[in-house]
C-alpha cells in the first residue's frame, strides 16, 4: 500500500519535474517546532503565508512533541545527519545550543551572509539579551517569548474587599490575608512554573544575582547564588502562607493552572502565553497585574525575565537553504507578522515596531492586561541580574530547584536547607557543564 | 523426539533467525552502544567526545539522588509485583469458581492489559487531581487531604496503584489458565478427606501453582523496573522531590531531557547489570523452591 503510494507519487514528481523544468527549483525548508494546538495552527499559518509571498522556497513545518522532545529529535537527527533547517529551542536549552559551535550557524552571520534587511536594534533588548553572545551578536532568532504575570479573579477580590493587586509582596500578604479571612477563596495565591516565577524572576525583578558571572554570561564557571540571597526569604514566606492558605502549591509546569480555572485560588502567577488559555477555561471576570517587588530589598521593580524560545539554524546548509532561512527570519520578524502573533498567542512581540502596531491597532485598548507583559519587561535598562539565565544544564537544575521546592513547601525541611541542597547539586550540574566545554 | 532435529542442523536456527535478528538489532546493539557510551564524556551534539573511564560511574555513585532512586525503585518494583500477583491471584480464584457469566468476568478482568501505561496513568490522575478529581473529592469530604503534587508518599502510593491495576489483568489470565489446568482428582481427594477450600487452597492448589508464580515474579519485576516508566511519566514526572523518580525514570531525566548521555549510559549499564542480577538470583535461589 504504501509502496504502491511512493511509486505513484514519484512518477507524479518525475512527471511534474519533467514539464516544470523550466521554472525556477523550489527549495524546501524543514522547520521543527514545538507547537501544539492552536499555536500549532498559527505556525503553519505564518508558513503558508510565507510560501504563499514568494516562490523560491517552502517552510515546512513540521510538529515535534514538547520543548524537550523537540529539542532530543533535533540533536538525534543532527547526530545521524539528518537535522532540519530550523529548530524551535526553549530557553533553557540555550547553554547547551551556544555550546555546541560546530552545530549551529549563529543568526548574525547567517544574515550577514544572506542579503536581508536585519536590524538588531529592532528587538527588544530584555528579549535579545538572552540570546546573544558576550559581544552582542544574536546567536537565534527570539520566536515565542513569554513573562510571568500575576492573573486574578475579579469576582473573589470584590467579595474579600481588595481592590487592586498590590505592588509588593508585602502588600500582597495583607491582601491575600483578607481574601483568605474573608472566605472568598481558600486558598489566595498559586504558581505555575515554580522555579522559573518564584526563583528566577523573583531575582531578576529585586535585582539579586541567581548564580555568579551575570548568572552565567560572563562563563561557564558560574554558580548558584540564589542560597544566599533574599529568595531564601521569599520562600520562607511562601512555605509561611502555604500553612495559613495564602499559598498553595500547586505542581511543575503548567499544573497548577486548575486551581485557578476553577476559583480555589483567587490569584495565579504564570506565563503571558497562558492569556488565551485563561480566556478560554474560566467563566469569571479576570485580570492582569504586573509581578510585585520586595520592598525589603529593593525601591522599585526591575525588569522580569522570559521564558518560551528562539528558533537555531542547525549547521549543514547549502547557501540556497541558508538564504531561504534568512529571508522567512526576516519575515517572521515583520512588523505584521509578529503583532499578529504577539496578539493571538499572548507571547510577548519580540520587535518595538511590533509593540507600536499593536497599539496602534488598538489591540491593548480592547484587551486590558495584554500588555502588563510588554511593560514589566521593558521597564528599565536590565541589569547584570535581570539580562536573563546562561547556565548549563538548566534543564536539570530546574528540575532539582523544583523538588526541592516541593520538600520545603511540604514541610520536609527548612527553607534555608532545602535551597542549600538544591543549589549544591545544581552547582554539581554547572561543573558537569564546564568540565565538558572546556 | 530430539532426533529430526539433530539431522537438519540449520534449520532450528532459519526459524529463530527473524526473532535472533530482533534480539540482536534491539537489544544486543543498542546495549553495547549504552555501554560504550558509559566510558566517555560528551556534549550533546557529538561533536567532542573524550574518554572518561569510570569517571561516569563514579558520579553516579556519588549522587545521593541515585540512592534515593534505587531506594523508591525497590519499595516501589516490591509493591507492584507482590500487589499485582496477589490481587490477580484473589481475582482468579474467584473468577475459576465462577460458572454463570464466566466469560464477562473474565473479559472485564483482562481489559486494563490493553490499556496503554501512559493511559492508564492519565485514567489514574484524573481520579486523583488534587483539583479535579473524583477520588481526591470524595477523600477531601472525609478529612483526608490528597495532594500527590507534594506529598511523595501519596504520590508513590498512586504510580503503585495504577500500575498494579496496568499489570494485574495479565496475572490474572496466567493463574486462571493455571487453575483450570489443576488436576481435579488431587482437590476432590482432598475434599474427601475432609480438608476445608482454605487447608485445600494453601496445601494443594498453592504449591501447584508456584511454577506459574515464579514466572509471573520474574515478568513482574521486570515489569516494574522498565514498562511503567510510562505511568511515572504522565502521572507525576517522578516527583515530587523525585518521591517517585525510579532508576529507569532517572535514565531518561538524564539522558533524553538533561542530555547528559554519559551519565545516562552508565545508569543504564548499572541497570542492566541489577536486573541481570535480580534475574539470576531468582532463578538460582526461588526456583528451587518451585514444584514443577
Amino acid at each position: 500500500m504504501q509502496r504502491a503510494f511512493l511509486l505513484s507519487s514519484l512518477g507524479i514528481t518525475l512527471a511534474l519535474g519533467a514539464c516544470a523544468s523550466s521554472a525556477q527549483a523550489n527549495t524546501q525548508i524543514t522547520w521543527w517546532h514545538a507547537m501544539g494546538g492552536a499555536l500549532g495552527d498559527k505556525v503553519d499559518q505564518i508558513a503558508t503565508d510565507f510560501n504563499a509571498s514568494q516562490e523560491n522556497y517552502t517552510v515546512k513545518p513540521v510538529f515535534k512533541g514538547n520543548y524537550s522532545e523537540t529539542m532530543t529529535s533535533a540533536i538525534a537527527a543532527f547526530r545521524a545527519g539528518e537535522g532540519p533547517d530550523i529548530v524551535q529551542i526553549y530557553e533553557v536549552g540555550t547553554a547547551t545550543m551556544m555550546g555546541a559551535k560546530g552545530a549551529i550557524v549563529p543568526v548574525y552571520q547567517l544574515m550577514a551572509s544572506a542579503d536581508v534587511d536585519f536590524d538588531p536594534e529592532g528587538y527588544l533588548p530584555a528579549v535579545t539579551g538572552y540570546y546573544t553572545d558576550p559581544d552582542g551578536n544574536m546567536l537565534s532568532l527570539p520566536f515565542n517569548s513569554s513573562t510571568p504575570v500575576t492573573y486574578y479573579n475579579r469576582e473573589r477580590l470584590e467579595q474579600a474587599g481588595v481592590e487592586e493587586i498590590p505592588r509588593t509582596w508585602q502588600a500582597l500578604g495583607e491582601a491575600l490575608q483578607k481574601i483568605v479571612d474573608s472566605g472568598a477563596a481558600s486558598c489566595g495565591l498559586t504558581t505555575t512554573w515554580p522555579s522559573w516565577v518564584m526563583l528566577e524572576n523573583y531575582s531578576a525583578i529585586n535585582d539579586v544575582p541567581f548564580a555568579s558571572q551575570a548568572n552565567g554570561f560572563e562563563g561557564t564557571d558560574a554558580r548558584l547564588r540564589f542560597n544566599r540571597t533574599a529568595v531564601v526569604d521569599h520562600i520562607e514566606r511562601l512555605t509561611q502562607w502555604q500553612d495559613d492558605g495564602r499559598f498553595a502549591y500547586g505542581g511543575r509546569f503548567d499544573d497548577a493552572a486548575p486551581k485557578f480555572y476553577s476559583g480555589d485560588c483567587a490569584l495565579m502567577m504564570g506565563s503571558s502565553a497562558s492569556y488565551a488559555n485563561i480566556k478560554e477555561n474560566v467563566d469569571f471576570d479576570f485580570g492582569v497585574a504586573p509581578l510585585p517587588y520586595d520592598a525589603d530589598v529593593v525601591e522599585q521593580a526591575n525588569n522580569s525575565i522570559i521564558g518560551g524560545a528562539s528558533l537555531w539554524v542547525l549547521d549543514g546548509l547549502d547557501e540556497t537553504h541558508q538564504q531561504g532561512v534568512a529571508e522567512f527570519f526576516e519575515y517572521l520578524s515583520s512588523p505584521e507578522v509578529q503583532a499578529d502573533w504577539h496578539q493571538y498567542s499572548g507571547y510577548l512581540p519580540i520587535t518595538q515596531a511590533a509593540a507600536d502596531l499593536t497599539r496602534e491597532q488598538g489591540f491593548y485598548a480592547d484587551h486590558p492586561g495584554t500588555d502588563v507583559a510588554i511593560k514589566q519587561i521593558t521597564i528599565g535598562e536590565p541589569t547584570e541580574n535581570s539580562k536573563g539565565l546562561r547556565l548549563g544544564n538548566m534543564v536539570q537544575i530546574r528540575d532539582v530547584i523544583n523538588g526541592e521546592l516541593e520538600e520545603i513547601f511540604s514541610g520536609d525541611v527548612g527553607g534555608q536547607e532545602g535551597l542549600d541542597e538544591a543549589a549544591s547539586r545544581g552547582n554539581a550540574l554547572l561543573e558537569k557543564f564546564e568540565s565538558a566545554h572546556q | 523426539m530430539s532426533a529430526p532435529f539433530q539431522r537438519h542442523r540449520l534449520t532450528p536456527w532459519i526459524l529463530m533467525a527473524p526473532q535472533l535478528g530482533i534480539v540482536l538489532v534491539f537489544f544486543f546493539w543498542p546495549a553495547l552502544q549504552a555501554i560504550e557510551q558509559a566510558f566517555y564524556v560528551e556534549d550533546a551534539f557529538g561533536l567532542s567526545r573524550e574518554f572518561a573511564g569510570f569517571a561516569n560511574f563514579q558520579a553516579v555513585l556519588s549522587d545521593k539522588a541515585y540512592y534515593q532512586a534505587l531506594g523508591t525503585t525497590l519499595i516501589f518494583s516490591l509493591a507492584v509485583a507482590l500487589g499485582a500477583m496477589s490481587i490477580a491471584l484473589l481475582l482468579a480464584v474467584m473468577a475459576d469458581r465462577v460458572i454463570r457469566g464466566a466469560r464477562i468476568y473474565r473479559t472485564l478482568l483482562v481489559w486494563p492489559y490493553a490499556v496503554a501505561p501512559a493511559v492508564a496513568g492519565v485514567l489514574w490522575l484524573f481520579l486523583f487531581d488534587p483539583t479535579l478529581g473524583l477520588i481526591s473529592g470524595l477523600l477531601g469530604n472525609i478529612g483526608i487531604g490528597w495532594d500527590h503534587k507534594l506529598n511523595g508518599v501519596q504520590a508513590l502510593a498512586l504510580v503503585i496503584m495504577a500500575s498494579v491495576w496496568k499489570q494485574m489483568s495479565y496475572n490474572f489470565v496466567f493463574f486462571l489458565a493455571a487453575l483450570q489446568a489443576l488436576p481435579k482428582s488431587l482437590l476432590e481427594a482432598a475434599a474427601i478427606d475432609r480438608a476445608g477450600p482454605w487447608r485445600r487452597f494453601w496445601t494443594i492448589t498453592f504449591p501447584l501453582l508456584s511454577p506459574t508464580a515464579f514466572f509471573l515474579l520474574v515478568m513482574n519485576s521486570v515489569y516494574a523496573f522498565f514498562e511503567t516508566f510510562g505511568t511515572i511519566d504522565t502521572v507525576t514526572s517522578g516527583g515530587p522531590g523525585g518521591a517517585t523518580t525510579t532508576l529507569v525514570y532517572k535514565v531518561y531525566q538524564d539522558g533524553f531531557v538533561g542530555q547528559d548521555m554519559g551519565a545516562s549510559a552508565a545508569q543504564s549499564v548499572l541497570l542492566m547489570a541489577l536486573v541481570g542480577g535480580l534475574t539470576w538470583f531468582q532463578f538460582r535461589y526461588l526456583e528451587r523452591k518451585v514444584q514443577y
